[in-house]
């Protein structure tokens, strides 16, 4: 449900705003409560989750060598981002056209595009995961409409399975595609592509000359979200998905509630927070997140 | 306006003169074509949202499609059981605990990271988004193992910090956001007319944020009551929250009481949300 104001910290950029007049003191201490709050909430239980990973009590990397060494845990990893990229493409390809929809719209129909992004993005992701077990369940509306008009002649098993997994996740990260892609699309000018038009060329060559590369910072900001976003899911690959279409999230999420080891968890979520944490540094430029802030300085 | 009239000019002078263009037969195709594959793509993204309405009215005793009969059995057996009773009032009492808490010490982060001048500052304000980028199941697992040796499972108290954590970066964006198109000229005239910095603040800046910070309230809200990892590993059998019971129900046992519930949130969240269309409207 991340960003529903994506869009707003860009146009904060223009009016910029930044006039600095509060002197230090005073900015220091509006700052002390979210300092503290963070402090006690945030960095300190990271710190005590890499330390009792790696301390059991005494110093000790066996956690680490036990992920590395069991095919298993190696073959969940390569799983977690396989199934990302998956969720990832799916996410641009149905993400899209709607942001692009969205870009250029007017009025009831732009409103409705958005009404129908952002309602789902603010509904439980719980509630959402949910409604998939409920639409492909063997009695669920896909099967009952494929029996009915006769295309399959048993009820196909749709629900615990990876496809399951990556069409509820692309559903539910969707929305973190077409925010950033929309705010892009909307800036480039529309005299562009009518020029293209103008100089002889179809609707489809002139988006793929002319506004498809232009939108390419967009489409690199939502693909990096809905991955970063992607790896870390815990609910719906654990309630969509069945044994064999675990992901890292649902592997710590036994470790403590099945098999309570809970040192091998805090392993599995050091190395997940550190992929995360690698992924957003490297990407920092473009995760979009950050663009009201950079603007103020 | 100006900008709308030279884009219709210039589809006449597109249809003037690219006469010999195949892109005058296939544009209007084109069109067509895009308009259904975003029309399915929308129906994809409302489906799990609305699908859970008709099935809570159902009449039948498992979860089918389409529902067997209109009851409201549904909810009176929400209503008349005491354990989805708790674990609601116990979500409200957090979320809005939350909200007041993640909003209050969001907006002075907010006045602070746009108004002044710190070291430091892109490492606070990356902090402060953290919470928003770091995997929940991390979170969880992190805040469970500070937790449970200080009793805070379960608990109120753990709930409100965890949640607050969770639902800052949501106020800390909107509300910079506002601060930063808010011209700190009219900040800066009431001053040099004699008022001061708090008066300021009360009568010319927070007048001009206002819809902002409400708006951050209902993310808050939100972020909080409808959050599920986090309060997956910090609730326990004393104290659960409306996410972790329902988690439990879609686990275990699928009755349509869940869609019931489900119903209920998404009614709180699309209020909420028309909220936030009102004030942003205001402005």
């Amino acid at each position: 449900m991340e960003q529903f104001s994506l869009a707003i910290p860009d146009k904060a950029i223009a009016s910029g705003g930044s006039a600095k007049f509060l002197s230090r003191g005073a900015a220091v201490s509006l700052l002390l409560p979210l300092a503290f709050l963070l402090a006690i909430g945030f960095i300190y239980p990271l710190l005590q989750l890499a330390k009792i990973s790696l301390f059991n009590p005494e110093f000790s990397l066996d956690s680490y060598r036990r992920l590395a060494s069991e095919p298993l845990y190696l073959l969940v990893l390569l799983r977690t981002f396989l199934v990302a990229f998956c969720v990832m493409a799916l996410c641009l390809l149905g993400g899209y056209p709607v942001a692009f929809a969205m870009s250029r719209l007017k009025g009831r129909y732009a409103a409705l595009v958005a009404a129908c992004v952002l309602i789902p993005l603010w509904t439980s992701v719980l509630i959402r995961s949910y409604a998939w077990i409920v639409l492909l369940q063997r009695n669920g509306i896909i099967n009952s409409a494929l029996l009915d008009s006769g295309f399959i002649s048993e009820p196909l098993k749709l629900i615990y399975t990876e496809g399951a997994v990556v069409v509820a996740m692309a559903h539910v990260l969707m929305p973190f595609m077409i925010l950033p892609l929309f705010s892009t699309l909307r800036s480039i000018p529309k005299d562009l592509a009518h020029a293209a038009f103008n100089l002889g060329a179809g609707p489809f060559v002139a988006f793929v000359r002319i506004t498809l590369p232009l939108s390419t910072p967009g489409i690199f900001a939502g693909c990096v979200m809905t991955f970063i976003l992607a790896i870390g899911f815990y609910i719906t690959p654990t309630l969509v998905g069945g044994p064999g279409s675990m992901m890292i999230a649902t592997l710590i999420g036994q470790q403590t509630t099945v098999l309570l080891d809970w040192s091998f968890a805090a392993a599995l979520s050091t190395v997940l927070l550190v992929i995360t944490l690698a992924l957003v540094v490297v990407f920092r430029k473009v995760i979009s997140l950050n663009k009201g802030f950079n603007g103020v300085n | 306006m100006s900008i709308e009239q030279t884009t219709s000019q210039s589809s006449l002078q597109y249809a003037r003169l690219n006469l010999t263009g195949s892109g005058r037969l296939s544009r209007p195709l084109a069109r067509g074509v895009a308009g259904v594959a975003v029309a399915s793509i929308l129906l994809f993204l409302m489906l799990p949202t609305i699908v859970v309405i008709p099935m809570s009215l159902s009449a039948g005793d498992i979860i089918e499609f389409p529902p067997r009969g209109v009851s409201l059995r549904w909810y009176r057996q929400f209503f008349a059981d005491p354990e989805w009773l708790t674990a609601t009032f116990f979500s409200l009492r957090i979320a809005l605990s939350t909200t007041l808490a993640a909003t209050l010490v969001g907006t002075l982060a907010s006045i602070a990271l746009v108004r002044g001048q710190i070291a430091g500052k892109p490492i606070i304000q990356a902090l402060s988004i953290g919470p928003m980028i770091v995997p929940h199941i991390v979170l969880g697992v992190a805040l469970y193992l500070v937790f449970a040796p200080l009793q805070l499972t379960g608990n109120f108290l753990g709930f409100l910090i965890a949640h607050t954590v969770l639902s800052v970066p949501y106020v800390v964006i909107t509300v910079s956001a506002a601060l930063q198109r808010l011209d700190p000229v009219l900040e800066l005239a009431a001053l040099s007319c004699g008022a001061s910095r708090p008066r300021a603040f009360f009568s010319v800046v927070l007048p001009n944020i206002a819809p902002a910070i409400a708006a951050s309230c209902v993310f808050a809200f939100l972020a909080s009551f409808d959050e599920a990892t986090v309060a997956f590993f910090i609730s326990d059998t004393g104290g659960k929250t409306i996410s972790r019971k329902m988690f439990e129900d879609i686990d275990f046992n699928l009755t349509p009481v869940i869609a019931a519930a489900s119903t209920l949130l998404v009614v709180v969240s699309l209020l909420l949300m028309g909220a936030v269309q009102a004030f942003t409207k205001q402005r």
